[in-house]
């Protein structure tokens, strides 16, 4: 008895804990199948009376959800292709291959770690509105094609393959790019799958550089979409809640398969502050 | 001499987009911090004057830039400590030797981590509605009258806090649980030898194992919730009666609102200055207590 208790009391309040965590989660699922209406009333339902799809419809049909979703669905794909490219060259290059000037840059790199990114905002706004790329997906795209972060996370994880490697392949008379191809690329496997769910929950969740970039409703991202419909429909509860899922749910699900890569980027991003 | 040239051709791609997209700009900054650049300047760049530190003086005489700094400090100094707390108390339980379904538990606690900020944003307006939301249904069970959260100047940051407390208290739980793992198991069983009781336990073995990683934390919390804006942007919009205007939605609204892109460099770099400073008190506080 004496050693259940304190059993029960750990359990009990993560049980709590975790509820209260999901209970937004859960709610906002339970009410986007709600009928138009339904959700403001008192007390407030917990659950649809009729679970359906007229929120959802609405949403496609009337408001282009589909179009944001493929546009955040773009953006998100192509910022881990170009992060990947050009995060992981760099990464190996400084983790693995002697060069002048090398440990000089990097510390130069790491130093920017502390100036936060709003501040080049503005500047980078008047200076893409000239090449055209305000109002483009180029303009979202192009600062975050490469990063800080990503070239540091490559570089720990590529420290660890052996020199031996590649001095044997050298040795043999492999190139730099067949050996980057062929022998390093492989090794890196795991930290790319890193570096890919980083970027691209990232990008799906980005929102004040799209806000400044994008003004065109037809280029908007779920969260422009979102952030805008809800200045508009504050009273349809149903109509936001069905948004909401569809812009929590794919990033929700790509986490929960690939939590490992997740938080192993997470604990290495922690130690470099 | 080969390595030498394949590493300049590997670093130069990603270098090249840092220094133009990042470095670049961010000097730019303080360039444009120094003139008066508007709406007029962005017509025609024969209008832009330079002015010093001209914005600057304008900023510091500005109530309402004195106000977006109070109330970011206000969301930084309680919703800080509050996140930190919880963090660690779900590390701790996490990682109680009585916990069960321990995997479930640490996906269920950070789930709110991961989502997509805007959104969960949107959902929470409508837990706190003042007259149909789930949060004052609950309070009121409790006995506890309705509160208007986002429409009372009193209640809209605390409301704004406790969001982001939930919002974020998932990732520096996973990095205490990764700490609560480094203190050797042999000095929770030599302290229980000694007779000392749990709480005896977390204030002589737990505290001081993590106090580099509450630093750490704390640095990284504190640098992250000076840049608040997207939840008052999708919230209150700054309001009620400008009661949740961050610093940077201040500069938001200047640069994109009303094209002072001069003045909103001037802030974004002040803001710069503010977590430099913040970040080194913080160094030298830890440093004199000996946590370094």
């Amino acid at each position: 008895m004496k050693r259940l208790m304190p059993a029960f009391a750990v359990n009990g309040a993560l049980a709590v804990a975790a509820a209260l965590a999901l209970a937004p989660l859960l709610w906002m699922v339970s009410v986007s199948f709600m009928a138009p209406g339904e959700a403001d009333s008192f007390p407030p339902p917990l659950l649809p009376r009729a679970p359906n799809l007229a929120a959802y419809r609405e949403l496609f049909a009337r408001h282009g959800m589909g179009r944001y979703f493929l546009n955040s669905l773009f953006l998100a794909s192509a910022a881990t292709l170009l992060s990947l490219t050009f995060n992981v060259m760099a990464g190996y290059a400084f983790a693995k291959l002697r060069f002048a000037g090398r440990d000089r840059v990097f510390q130069l790199l790491m130093g920017a770690l502390v100036i936060p990114g709003q501040v080049a905002m503005i500047p980078l706004f008047l200076m893409l509105k000239p090449l055209g790329l305000i109002d483009n997906f180029g303009g979202v795209l192009l600062p975050t094609a490469a990063g800080v972060f990503g070239v540091f996370l490559v570089r720990q994880y590529a420290l660890t393959i052996p020199d031996e490697l590649l001095e044997a392949a050298r040795v043999d008379g492999a190139g730099e790019f067949r050996l980057f191809r062929s022998i390093v690329l492989p090794m890196l496997g795991p930290i790319m799958v890193t570096l890919a769910t980083f970027t691209f929950l990232g990008a799906w969740n980005d929102f004040m550089w799209p806000l400044i970039v994008l003004n065109d409703e037809h280029l908007f991202t779920l969260p422009l979409a979102l952030a805008s419909l809800s200045r508009e429909h504050v009273q349809d509860s149903e109509l936001m809640m069905a948004g909401a899922v569809v812009t929590v749910a794919p990033v929700l699900l790509l986490f929960v398969v690939l939590q490992r890569y997740y938080i192993r980027g997470l604990l290495a991003g922690a130690v470099k502050g | 001499m080969k390595q030498q040239r394949a590493g300049w051709v590997f670093v130069a791609p990603a270098l090249a987009i840092i220094g133009l997209f990042f470095f670049l700009p961010a000097a730019a900054a303080f360039v444009l911090s120094l003139t008066d650049f508007d709406i007029y300047a962005l017509a025609d760049l024969r209008n832009l004057r330079f002015v010093g530190l001209g914005e600057y003086a304008a900023l510091l005489t500005n109530p309402l830039f004195w106000q977006a700094l109070g109330n970011t400090l206000y969301f930084v100094v309680f919703g800080v400590p509050l996140s930190i707390t919880a963090s660690l108390g779900a590390a701790l339980l996490l990682e109680s030797r009585l916990a069960r379904f321990k995997g479930f538990f640490r996906t269920a606690l950070f789930a709110p981590v991961v989502t997509t900020l805007v959104a969960v944003a949107v959902i929470w307006r409508y837990l706190l509605h003042a007259r149909y939301g789930l949060i004052n249904y609950a309070l009121g069970g409790l006995g506890i009258g309705p509160i208007d959260w986002l429409g009372d100047p009193r209640w809209a940051m605390p409301a704004i806090i406790l969001f982001a407390v939930w919002k974020n208290f998932g990732y520096n739980m996973i990095i205490f649980v990764a700490g609560l793992q480094t203190i050797p198991e042999d000095l929770y069983e030599a302290a229980r030898i000694d007779g000392a009781s749990a709480t005896r336990r977390f204030w002589h073995v737990t505290l001081p194992g993590l106090t580099p990683i509450i630093l750490l934390v704390s640095l990284l919390t504190v640098a992250g919730y000076l840049q608040l804006f997207a939840e008052p942007y999708v919230m209150t919009q700054g309001g009620p009666a400008q009661s949740t205007v961050s610093v940077l939605y201040f500069m938001y609204e200047q640069g994109f609102k009303w094209w002072n892109l001069g003045a909103a460099s001037a802030v974004a770099f002040l803001l710069f200055i503010l977590m430099l400073v913040v970040t080194l008190a913080q160094l030298a506080v830890a440093h004199r207590r000996g946590a370094l």
